[in-house]
């Protein structure tokens, strides 16, 4: 039985400066369905479903609603055509309450909160809503916030919903809820899109499945016709060949031993669940996970960012003295004279000055450096040149600021300055995100190279393909926990897949 | 494909990848003359003529060695309180509580200025009275910013409402503890060993802001601490990544912009007032924002931009007195310079795209 389409989108292409984000992508979306989006981190589902919300344009193709070409300017455009997204981070005023949340920025003749609250409430029995339209934004927990996102969008007349990864922060009975609310409004002829990564809620919520993979549109698939091993085929595709060069060390040492690192941040919620690995000298340790899986928090507690609730992290030295690093700060980390440095996610918020020039940048590593108050700008000035030069970075002048360097250039800037500190450690994270394949095969080079002299390289990344390549093992991150340790060398992209996403489906049985 | 253009909306904005330093100052500079010339219009509307007043405002200020040194004396404060400011607002710790702190600075120099006069000679007390007001008006500072770094208070707020308490120390002191003639609701004057000696008729305070001015520029740009600060504001984590303890900057960089303003407050009584009284800081600590915003945090752009507003301030009041102008329009043309400098900012930043005609045509066509 085939539902009416109510959306489909030919040709949709939106590209990010260099970046393809959509490529060429066709999507019907039918009311009375759930139609699970599915792709990896970065595969473009966001971007898409943006661009049916009106928060991007498409550069190319078009969006026809019951067969008529739409231009979608606005989220107020897209709620006239009875489009509405309930966006992973809520966009909810905590002070007010559910009813007056709902009705913000509707240009109604008059504002009547009883009516709306009358509304709301007929709204939630009709789909098995559980909230109080009078209750503050702030009392409620997580789920209700969400519920009162969707809610909103409901009284706006929505018919077709998208949900960006609802239950990436609920709990499974949480989950269980909106999925019998979803199924409701299933019945009700509504057309729902959820974005998400999690195979099982596929499995179990969804009629259909659309994939998508960096970018390009894979395919769709009846849930009750495939199954999770199938899924993550379509998601992550069969392996490419890099050509990535991979060395082997002689006598690789232990260099770092994370044992049972547990880290829980503000809210109480855990995200490194007793992590325990070795990382080796002359080796690329691979992280592989969803995002949001640890990762950032792995490479932050290891550098004494992050605070850690228990466990131990220990450095060996060159005379075989193991260093607790846990319980210093960084500055105290490198006063020991462990040398570890750290490539993080967010080079200009936390890897670089913006406003600064190479010179300044380069400061940031050695500017407590000798006696006295005053900076010494010699070295670094010298070091950023030795840089430049050697990574051809592209830039008018050492002084000029590295924020207004191609995303590429700024990456040279951050990887050349910390692998100029000879470290004994050297982390990454997703240090070739955003860049082309020039620069992304620099980098990987100057990390082999790095290996090749004896240092351990742990390098957290999201494109299988490559850890698969450029890894000597991979240490598969789940939900705060590890999932297990794949020698690179001879496991598939199919099993890390599965391992990533292993835990979740557990919880479920 | 027709539509994507259709969408284009009629001005767009970009971020403009470069521009050329002597290209920044003109516009900079241009947009003074867009705001004395916005300036026309309030002097207008007081049925006077624009041309005449500004000259006016010129001549008030500056046409005789005794207005000049009036201006002066207007400026001094105003210099030393900008950079008073200026770390702390590269931190993007906004520091609004200047006014207090120049405040609990000189009710410490006035404690010693009005009981140990008689203990310590000339020079040695005023030394001592410098000391007291520094680390007073530091403490003040001091407190808000411990605050911020233990429990990420909001400095803004925390430092506006530091201001009143201090101004009403100082009014409790005026009408009791140090109040001079019962029911005066007045402090005595100061003795002459407690006053600050003058060096070409205008006391030596200019100097003291002056060496301050080649210090704070010498501490934002050379030294470790200034670069503390710079990384600090331009990313918190980056500071921390480079192991940083950004609590305890914040706190030392506090420290030390109330103890400036403490300093100021030292020269405002002892230079100036001769005595203390509620209305000391007199708002020196909110226009020195506007200096030092003016001046792109530039210890040297400082002293000119206090000086001009300094020359608007002594001039509107020759304008009260000349052409019955109220001398408020000084404040109206301050607010119209910041306002145009700052929109300049902008136009440095970014630059319009306007959309063109035939796309325009197109849209016509579909």
């Amino acid at each position: 039985m085939e539902h009416n389409p109510a959306i489909e989108m030919r040709g949709i292409t939106k590209r990010f400066g260099q970046v393809v984000a959509n490529d060429s992508i066709d999507l019907t979306i039918r009311r009375g369905e759930i139609m699970a989006l599915l792709g990896e981190n970065g595969s473009g589902k966001t971007t898409l479903m943006n661009m049916l919300s009106g928060i991007y344009q498409p550069d190319g193709g078009e969006i026809c609603k019951d067969g008529n070409p739409i231009y979608i300017h606005s989220p107020r455009e897209a709620f006239g055509y009875g489009i509405g997204m309930i966006h992973q981070h809520y966009k909810l005023i905590e002070v007010f309450t559910a009813a007056e949340n709902i009705i913000l920025g509707l240009n109604e003749e008059k504002m009547d909160l009883k009516q709306t609250a009358s509304k709301v409430r007929e709204i939630c029995s009709r789909y098995g809503f559980d909230i109080d339209p009078d209750q503050k934004v702030y009392d409620m927990s997580v789920s209700q916030k969400q519920t009162v996102e969707i809610v909103k969008v409901l009284y706006r007349g929505a018919d077709i919903l998208i949900l960006d990864e609802p239950t990436a922060v609920l709990t499974p009975q949480e989950t269980q809820k909106l999925f019998r609310v979803l199924r409701n409004m299933k019945e009700d002829g509504k057309a729902i899109v959820i974005i998400t990564h999690k195979l099982h809620e596929v499995m179990e919520v969804s009629d259909k499945v659309a994939v998508l993979r960096k970018g390009k549109y894979i395919g769709t698939v009846n849930t009750s016709e495939t199954n999770p091993q199938a899924l993550t085929d379509m998601m992550v595709g069969h392996a490419v060949s890099l050509n990535i060069d991979r060395p082997k060390y002689d006598a690789p040492k232990k260099k770092l031993i994370v044992e049972n690192l547990t880290c829980v941040d503000d809210e109480g919620v855990k995200k490194l669940d007793s992590v325990s690995f070795t990382a080796y000298t002359g080796e690329i340790l691979g992280v592989a996970g969803i995002s949001g899986s640890g990762q950032k928090e792995l490479l932050e507690a290891i550098t004494g960012l992050y605070s850690v609730k228990s466990g131990s992290v220990r450095f060996i030295g060159d005379d075989g003295q193991e260093i607790e690093l846990v319980g210093k700060t960084p500055m105290k980390i490198r006063q020991t004279g462990v040398g570890m440095a750290f490539v993080p996610e967010d080079r200009l918020g936390m890897g670089l000055v913006g406003s600064m020039g190479m010179t300044g940048n380069m400061l940031l590593r050695s500017w407590k450096a000798g006696k006295g108050a005053l900076v010494r700008r010699k070295e670094p000035e010298a070091l950023a040149g030795r840089i430049l030069e050697e990574l051809e970075v592209v830039t008018p002048g050492v002084d000029y600021p590295v924020r207004r360097l191609s995303g590429g250039n700024v990456q040279k800037v951050l990887v050349g300055r910390e692998i100029s500190s000879e470290p004994a450690v050297l982390m990454t994270a997703y240090a070739v995100r955003g860049l082309d394949i020039n620069t992304s095969y620099t980098i990987y080079n100057l990390l082999t190279e790095q290996k090749m002299k004896g240092v351990a390289v742990i390098y957290v990344g999201e494109d299988l393909d490559v850890l698969l390549e450029l890894a000597d093992r991979i240490v598969v991150l789940c939900g705060g926990q590890v999932a297990g340790i794949a020698d690179a060398r001879t496991a598939t992209k199919e099993e890390i897949g599965l391992m990533m996403t292993q835990f979740s489906a557990k919880e479920e049985e | 494909m027709m539509s994507t253009e259709a969408r284009t909306p009629m001005v767009r904005l970009a971020k403009r990848s470069d521009m050329s330093p002597r290209m920044i100052w003109c516009i900079r500079f241009g947009s003074i003359l867009i705001a004395l010339l916005l300036g026309c219009i309030p002097i207008l509307l007081t049925g006077s003529n624009p041309i005449a007043a500004y000259e006016v405002i010129v001549a008030g200020s500056l046409s005789r060695p005794i207005y000049i040194r009036q201006t002066i004396r207007i400026a001094i404060p105003l210099l030393g309180c900008a950079l008073a400011i200026a770390p702390c607002f590269k931190m993007r710790f906004w520091n609004i509580g200047a006014e207090g702190q120049i405040t609990m600075g000189a009710v410490f120099a006035s404690y010693f200025a009005l009981f140990w006069v008689n203990r310590i000679p000339h020079v040695p007390l005023l030394i001592v009275m410098g000391i007291a007001s520094a680390i007073a008006g530091g403490i003040w500072a001091l407190i808000p910013a411990f605050f911020k770094a233990k429990w990420n208070t909001n400095e803004t707020l925390f430092t506006l409402m530091m201001n009143y308490i201090a101004i009403g120390i100082v009014a409790w002191l005026q009408g009791g503890p140090w109040e001079g003639r019962k029911g005066s609701q007045l402090i005595p004057m100061f003795n002459d060993a407690a006053r600050l000696p003058e060096v070409f008729r205008v006391n030596c305070g200019w100097i003291i802001v002056l060496v301050l001015a080649v210090l704070m520029h010498i501490y934002m740009n050379k030294t470790k601490q200034g670069y503390e600060i710079a990384v600090i504001g331009d990313s918190v984590n980056t500071a921390r990544y480079a192991g940083m303890n950004v609590g305890w900057i914040m706190m030392r960089t506090m420290f030390i912009s109330g103890a400036i303003s403490g300093l100021v407050g030292f020269i405002i009584v002892s230079g100036a007032n001769y005595t203390l009284y509620k209305g000391v800081a007199n708002g020196v600590g909110f226009t020195s924002i506007t200096v030092a915003w003016l001046s792109q945090l530039n210890s040297f752009a400082m002293i000119a931009i206090s000086m001009v507003l300094a020359i608007l301030e002594k001039g509107a009041n020759t304008l009260q007195t000349r052409m019955q102008i109220p001398a408020s329009i000084a404040d109206i043309i301050t607010g119209i310079l910041l306002f145009c400098m700052l929109s300049s900012e902008f136009f440095i930043n970014y630059r319009l795209i306007f959309r063109r005609k035939d796309e325009k045509g197109k849209e016509a066509d579909a």
